[in-house]
């Protein structure tokens, strides 16, 4: 698997978030996806942004393009290094939230996605890796 | 204040929503809206989503306390012009927007809107005969 291009944006604003959709739809645009698959990582960036700005208390994303043989896709891995989830199983449920939103951010973005990962450590922030293939 | 006008058509209230919105503005959004049925006794809200490229949790939680609100306040919410895309990903999303009346053009949302309010109008003419 190749990494075409890359590149870094900040995440500290809800301003932010929404630079976040329009650079991802860019890429996503850029690797050929249909509009509904457009649609599904942009969404999923969306809910996956906000996390990282409300709960996380900010940090980065990493947008990247791959290519596998013949196929295109993107990968958008978010970082922060704030508080942690303690419990992944119990976020990524339907309905849970620690905040005030409809707890369906995590587990809405893994639905939208075809690959998707959380690596978290209290204290020491959280890392999604998520993936949507043309 | 929204960035985000609304006008008022006789007796409802219609919003457009042309930009890619953050967070803080679909919260004035609903605050601004909130004001306005009651500032304009209004009956109806139409939201126009047209314009949005996606709607997510978020917008959807939006759109839903705007609902329930106006509900609240004897007015009936209708969105229009949900895009197909928009509407496939919501659903896998998770978010039904159960609360929320749908239709597929401002047209057809003026229409629902009023049949609605007639309907109800009648009723309460019924009952105090």
């Amino acid at each position: 698997m190749l990494i075409e291009t890359g590149e870094t944006m900040p995440l500290r604003t809800s301003d932010d978030v929404v630079r976040v959709r329009q650079a991802v739809r860019l890429r996503a645009v850029g690797a050929g996806f249909s509009l509904v698959d457009q649609t599904k990582i942009v969404t999923a960036a969306s809910e996956i942004a906000r996390n990282t700005v409300d709960y996380g208390g900010g940090g980065v994303l990493r947008i990247e393009v791959l290519r596998d043989g013949r196929r295109q896709g993107v990968r958008l891995t978010f970082t922060d290094q704030g508080p942690g989830i303690p419990d992944i199983a119990l976020a990524l449920k339907d309905g849970y939230t620690s905040g005030g939103g409809l707890g369906l951010g995590l587990s809405g973005a893994k639905r939208l996605s075809n690959e998707f990962a959380i690596t978290s450590a209290p204290g020491h922030g959280t890392t999604v890796t998520l993936a949507r293939w043309k | 204040m929204s960035e985000i006008p609304i006008l008022k058509i006789g007796d409802c209230l219609l919003v457009s929503i042309q930009v890619d919105m953050h967070d803080r503005l679909a919260m004035a959004l609903q605050d601004d809206l909130t004001q306005r049925i009651v500032a304009d006794r209004a009956r109806g809200v139409m939201i126009d989503i047209s314009a949005l490229e996606i709607v997510d949790s978020f917008i959807g939680r939006m759109l839903n306390n705007i609902a329930a609100m106006s509900r609240v306040l004897d007015a009936v919410t209708v969105v229009v012009g949900m895009r197909p895309a928009v509407a496939i990903t919501l659903v896998e999303l998770g978010l039904a927007l159960t609360g929320v009346r749908t239709a597929l053009n401002v047209d057809k949302g003026l229409a629902m809107i009023r049949s609605i309010i007639d309907n109800a109008e009648r009723a309460d003419a019924h009952r105090d005969r």
